[in-house]
């Protein structure tokens, strides 16, 4: 461990500019895309569920 | 060998009755080299400096022009998928329109450029040294752009598509090319550059015409 | 041993991958979470301070990583592709279609952790170095990869000619680098020497080899969890659609 303060930590001896804007980069990209991959991945189940429940609901109407 | 032949006569033939296609390419590459010189101003030195890369940066968009048009018109009216039925193999109808398609808009940019080298104070070696270069990679650039023409066949925004496809795969010949120009004006041997242009162009006329016909059959399912 | 290929083929179909799928994913992404926490343990607090580039190399630790997810997952999404060509099994078409976004987003995190390393390192943002250009390049291919599935209705047209240009691009890399590599020895004066890479500790290596399983296992996970996504939307009006969904 060779950081003495949480601030030393933060300065990353005077790059950090740099060190945190890759970082942060690849955080901020790499938590977005598997979050809207999954929204896309929910909404065509949404969408898929929603469709069965009509179809289901026709049935019905139908048999009544 | 017939088939292609008669391949190549016909689109040179389909191509000569409508001028204004093939003059268009050809006036855009003169337009864009002499637009350079304008935005950049006079001095030899700089444009001497500059006039390989904008002289096949200028070959490399000219070629693309004509492209979209390469199978467009024999697909729209059914004679892709007639030769597709024909007993000849379609790689080879392929090839000669690919050849036919150099001829157009690849072969009047070779034997414009050491015109248009003159605008950038080349001396006699260099433009000698250009129109080789260029006659080596204009051929190689019809090859790999088929490839993106009959990919992008009937596809939305076709022609955008096609450049952002096939740019890409230009830039070695645009390196080779220009590089051999610009090793020889400053006093190197372009024959590494251009045997590395050649052989490029080897490797894509025995791959290119296959891979054409390959993304053609999927157009046409 | 031909049990085991029916058991293969049985995976390539798209009803029975959709659930194999969604077990893996879990998995993937603890692995790519448990990685990750021990790479960047090692890239801020074990690794040395370098002697030359002060902290300021600690980027290393996502760059290298990202430019060489950039690189496999184009190999990986080619080959997904050609596999769907030769064998006309729909789940490849799919696979190489999930990949691309992916292989785009590390291609591009390459670049911009690139341009952050370079400019405390060499005085600018963007040099034009061989690497550099390449994956500059290699995130065009990715593009117009994406591109064209965008703009071709018909998904198996999507599909096979999608193949098509990643294996011409494939065939195209080796020529792309080494042409880019010649062409910046030419221009050597102009530019500086940037192939002294700083002379690299045992736990360097280390982190950054956590640091490349933690974004493989991501790029899995991920991968995955898209294909999912494209086989219902691609198959949503097939009877198992109806039943796989609770």
């Amino acid at each position: 461990m060779h950081w003495n303060s949480v601030g030393e930590f933060f300065a990353m001896g005077g790059y950090a500019l740099y060190v945190w804007g890759s970082f942060g980069a690849c955080a901020v990209l790499m938590i977005a895309e598997p979050f809207l991959a999954k929204r896309r991945l929910s909404e065509v189940r949404k969408s898929l569920i929603r469709e069965r429940l009509a179809d289901e609901l026709e049935l019905q109407q139908r048999s009544q | 060998m017939n088939a292609f032949l008669a391949t190549v006569r016909r689109d040179l033939l389909l191509a000569l009755r409508r001028k204004s296609e093939v003059l268009t390419a050809v006036f855009f590459f003169v337009i864009v080299t002499s637009l350079f010189p304008l935005g950049i101003g006079p001095e030899p030195v700089l444009l001497k400096k500059i006039a390989p890369g904008i002289l096949w940066v200028a070959a490399l968009l000219a070629t693309l022009l004509g492209l979209p048009r390469l199978f467009a018109a024999d697909h729209v009216d059914g004679t892709l998928e007639q030769m597709a039925l024909s007993p000849s193999p379609l790689g080879l109808l392929v090839a000669g329109k690919i050849l036919a398609h150099w001829l157009l808009c690849g072969l009047p940019l070779v034997l414009l450029a050491p015109v248009l080298g003159l605008q950038f104070d080349l001396d006699a070696s260099t433009l000698g040294i250009l129109t080789l270069a260029l006659f080596l990679g204009t051929p190689l650039l019809s090859l790999i752009g088929a490839i993106g023409a009959a990919l992008t066949l009937g596809v939305r925004g076709g022609g955008v598509l096609l450049a952002l496809l096939v740019l890409p795969l230009y830039i070695p010949a645009l390196i080779f090319g220009a590089g051999a120009v610009e090793a020889h004006i400053a006093g190197l041997d372009a024959g590494g550059h251009l045997s590395l242009l050649a052989a490029m162009l080897a490797v894509a006329a025995f791959f290119a015409p296959w891979a054409t016909t390959a993304a053609l059959r999927i157009a046409l399912e | 041993m031909r049990q085991s290929i029916i058991q293969w083929f049985r995976f390539a179909s798209p009803q029975s991958f959709y659930p194999l799928a969604g077990r893996m994913i879990p998995w993937f992404w603890a692995s790519a979470i448990a990685f990750g926490i021990a790479g960047l343990w090692i890239s801020f607090f074990v690794a040395p301070t370098d002697a030359q580039q002060g902290e300021g190399y600690r980027i290393i630790f996502v760059h290298v990583p990202a430019s060489w997810m950039s690189m496999f997952l184009y190999l990986i999404m080619a080959f997904w592709a050609g596999l769907g060509l030769a064998l006309n099994t729909r789940v490849s078409g799919m696979m190489a279609q999930a990949i691309a976004p992916t292989g785009a987003l590390m291609a591009l995190l390459s670049l911009w952790t690139g341009a952050l390393w370079g400019k405390p390192m060499w005085g600018a943002w963007w040099v034009w170095d061989a690497r550099l250009t390449s994956e500059l390049i290699l995130f065009f291919l990715y593009l117009g990869f994406m591109a064209l599935q965008a703009a071709i209705d018909d998904p198996r047209r999507a599909d096979k000619a999608g193949a098509i240009l990643a294996l011409v691009g494939v065939v195209n890399i080796p020529i792309i680098y080494f042409s880019v590599k010649w062409w910046n020895t030419l221009h050597q004066g102009s530019t500086i020497n940037l192939t002294k890479a700083p002379s690299m500790a045992q736990t360097m290596l280390w982190g950054m080899l956590l640091m490349a399983l933690c974004f493989w296992m991501y790029s899995i996970a991920v991968a995955l969890t898209r294909v999912r996504a494209i086989i219902l939307e691609r198959e949503r009006h097939t009877e198992w659609v109806k039943h796989a969904l609770e």
